[in-house]
């Protein structure tokens, strides 16, 4: 067992830790510590220039083959870069979406066509995606998708009808992935597609949904015969959960050391004002602190552990506790930092409904424990997936 | 960075679990803690000239295998996985603090008495005011000095042949000593506990002669809190181990168990349950497996005292949980029976229990990590 990187990847770390530090100035100095989780709403044009100013340093796709501009970066020198773009307070990727997801499953599933078209603007930093799976009637349960496509012979086109729900950043995208039923008769898993779709269109509507913090950084995307062209679907017409489904591989955890970094920035935030304000002398919050503490560090460890795991990327246990984990212990910091507070929490400070960031941490960490696989959806999969316990019986019981 | 197994410690892993699961079975477990000695001094011997896991943290210029703390852990979370009733942990314990002992020849031949089989317990404290809280005085008269008072909680002195003793002068500066079980003056009682897997002993030691020669170390209160801290962290081991087998023995019920025309593993109520046992059993194994990566490090110079007290606090408030957590929620899972002698979850509910307050509760832990994230220090 080693807890340390080798000389090679500290070198690396230095390097990362360097470009970071002399290209997060002057102009994207405001940008830093913004975006992400809570705060995707803000400075969004700031910060697609900064996807430019990475793309530039070969910041983009470090994971990716070199072939398409990648680094092909190791497994530690991926945790390296997230952990190193963490601690300089790098803001919330734009482009995540597109490096980490629409990219790798063109990387396995696409043509040469559809890599030599959509991969080149996600690495440039030119390009943003946004992801379309949920919607109304399919959310937990993500099989029971409604959303439309049919092939026009026609036109050559595919047109799609339908409603996604829970898209981040839709309106700051240029394309959505979409995850549509192409043989109507289908059910479950079968007879889905997975197209490539350009968001600016007459056939695409945006709405944004306005959550508890008074923000907006969902949305409700609804196809009204939107199109997009044969060479669009990603597999072939039928497998699209099999391409939807082959993302959750390409996921090994390499980002969770980074995260970690900014839950410890707001761990330290708020041991800073119970110093200020006496109350880390209270019996209740001493122990709260302190199990906050060793609730981070566990979860630097899982995570290790799931990165040190089996080469074939199969989900290792550590790697199916860790959303479960990081999600409610996220929500009980929120909860921690208003009690920290006390009375003082209830104050918003500018006007009308500007919540400051422990506030808008404790708001929306009630989402973590949903999006993404609810907390019981997660259990489901531990207790099905690693522990071998029985599905649970389909149908109705109304 | 590897946070995983090598070879050899996966085969040591496989091996003792093997190992266990042939001589530490259930009827095994429940006859050698109900026996006379407390244990079985059989499968001792076995393990002391088959396994040689007594050998395991000892240098190899004292007989022992001069291995690291991943290796005792591996070893430990195997013994709690079976309930072992032998002592292992009282040797390891004992190991742990003649390592931090001064390097004399005493020392060294005590070391050696370990790897070949003899049982030394620590007799460190009576548990008045805590755990670091010293029971023992050493009244120095001209030639000899005398050993009085009382060590409680001492992990299988009944059955050992030596104790470490620490004492307090009246300055209250602490020393080490080795004394001999039937030594004059020494009463050793075995106590019966709850949890009978782990045999403890009260030693009341009256006016003992100890010489020079028994003198191990002086101006222990560093030692007495390294050894804790340390001592902690084997015992986390057998936690993991009861928290990992409460949760599998629990699940393998459930499938088994129908109700309602479906086995009650298909419940979510049931699932959920697992699922959690399961987070909190691997979370647990992180936390150990990263304060035996600490204890080594520490060891070798290259770890600080703060991170050694940080890592040890940290697993033992998770572990101690985790154990008491799994194990309670395991007899909800079992039902009825699981509150029968028949079954084994009750014996890893006693073992969860006795291990939880053994060495510091975790809400001392967690007061002992809130002085070092809020008061900038120590306890």
């Amino acid at each position: 067992m080693k807890l340390s990187f080798t000389a090679a990847d500290e070198q690396f770390r230095e390097e990362v830790a360097d470009w970071l530090n002399d290209n997060l100035q002057g102009e994207f100095a405001k940008v830093r510590y913004r975006g992400g989780p809570g705060d995707e709403h803000h400075f969004v044009d700031e910060r697609k220039a900064w996807e430019r100013k990475l793309a530039e340093g070969r910041w983009t796709c470090i994971g990716w083959p070199e072939e398409w501009g990648g680094r092909a970066a190791s497994i530690e020198q991926q945790v390296i870069f997230h952990e190193e773009y963490a601690r300089a307070g790098g803001p919330g990727r734009m482009g995540h979406i597109g490096d980490t997801l629409t990219g790798p499953t063109l990387l396995a599933f696409g043509s040469e066509a559809q890599k030599a078209k959509y991969l080149p603007p996600i690495r440039n930093g030119e390009a943003f995606w946004s992801q379309g799976y949920s919607e109304p009637g399919a959310g937990s349960d993500l099989a029971a998708i409604r959303t439309r496509a049919v092939f026009d012979e026609a036109t050559g086109q595919w047109q799609i009808t339908g409603q996604k729900v829970w898209t981040s950043l839709a309106h700051e995208s240029d394309y959505v992935f979409v995850l549509a039923r192409i043989d109507r008769e289908s059910k479950r898993h079968h007879g889905l597609g997975f197209f490539l779709v350009a968001l600016d269109q007459p056939g695409v509507t945006i709405r944004p949904i306005t959550q508890l913090t008074g923000t907006a950084e969902f949305n409700e995307v609804y196809f009204d015969d939107a199109v997009c062209s044969a060479d669009d679907i990603v597999g072939a017409p039928g497998d699209g959960w099999k391409v939807a489904m082959g993302l959750l591989g390409f996921e090994r955890g390499v980002s969770t050391l980074g995260q970690q970094m900014l839950f410890q920035t707001e761990l330290d935030e708020i041991v800073r004002i119970a110093k200020g304000n006496g109350a880390s002398r209270d019996p209740d919050i001493r122990q709260r602190i302190a199990e906050a503490h060793i609730g981070l560090r566990t979860m630097r460890y899982n995570s290790m552990r799931m990165l040190s795991g089996g080469e074939d990327g199969s989900l290792s246990r550590e790697a199916m506790i860790y959303k479960l984990y990081w999600s409610s212990w996220h929500r009980n910091l929120g909860k921690l930092a208003m009690d920290v507070l006390g009375p003082e929490a209830e104050l918003v400070e500018e006007g009308p409904y500007e919540l400051n960031k422990l506030q808008s941490l404790f708001l929306f960490t009630r989402a973590d424990t949903i999006y993404g696989g609810t907390n019981q959806i997660q259990r489901n999969l531990i207790a099905e997936r690693a522990l071998g316990m029985p599905k649970e019986p389909r149908g109705s019981a109304k | 960075m590897k946070f995983a197994f090598t070879d050899e410690q996966r085969m040591l892993r496989d091996t003792s679990q093997a190992f266990l699961a042939a001589e530490s079975s259930s009827a095994a477990v429940r006859t050698a803690s109900t026996s006379e000695q407390t244990y079985d001094p059989e499968l001792w011997q076995k393990i002391c000239e088959d396994m040689y896991w007594q050998g395991i943290l000892v240098p190899e210029s004292c007989d022992g295998l001069g291995l690291g703390w991943v290796e005792l852990a591996i070893v430990l979370e195997a013994a709690g996985e079976r309930l072992l009733t032998a002592p292992l942990f009282a040797v390891a314990q004992s190991t742990v603090a003649l390592k931090l002992c001064p390097q004399t020849d005493i020392r060294d031949a005590l070391l050696s008495a370990i790897v070949g089989g003899d049982v030394i317990s620590l007799a460190m404290s009576d548990q008045r005011s805590g755990w670091s809280s010293c029971g023992v005085t050493a009244n120095d008269r001209s030639n000899t000095t005398l050993l009085s008072g009382t060590a409680r909680f001492v992990p299988f002195g009944a059955a050992a042949s030596k104790f470490l003793v620490v004492a307090a002068d009246a300055s209250g500066s602490q020393s080490v000593w080795v004394i001999d079980a039937a030594q004059e003056g020494v009463v050793t009682e075995h106590t019966p506990t709850m949890d009978q897997t782990r045999a403890m002993a009260t030693v009341s030691l009256e006016n003992v002669a100890v010489s020079v020669d028994q003198l191990l170390a002086d101006d222990a209160a560093s030692l007495v809190d390294k050894t804790l801290a340390l001592s902690r962290i084997l015992v986390v081991a057998d936690q993991v181990g009861v928290a990992q087998a409460s949760l599998d023995i629990s699940v393998d019920y459930t499938k088994e168990r129908s109700q309602f025309d479906r086995t009650i593993a298909s419940f979510q109520a049931i699932k959920h349950k697992a699922a959690d046992m399961m987070l909190k059993a691997e979370s647990a194994r992180s936390l150990l497996y990263y304060a035996a990566c600490i204890a080594d490090a520490w060891f070798a110079g290259e770890a600080d005292d703060a991170a050694l007290e940080e890592a040890a606090c940290m697993a033992s408030a998770c572990a101690s949980e985790a154990a008491f957590f799994n194990a309670g929620s395991g007899i909800q899972m079992h039902g009825g029976v699981g509150i029968t002698e028949e079954y084994d979850i009750q014996l890893y509910f006693k073992r969860a229990r006795a291990t939880e307050s053994f060495l510091g509760r975790p809400a001392e832990m967690r007061e002992a990590l809130a002085c070092q994230l809020l008061d900038g220090g120590a306890s």
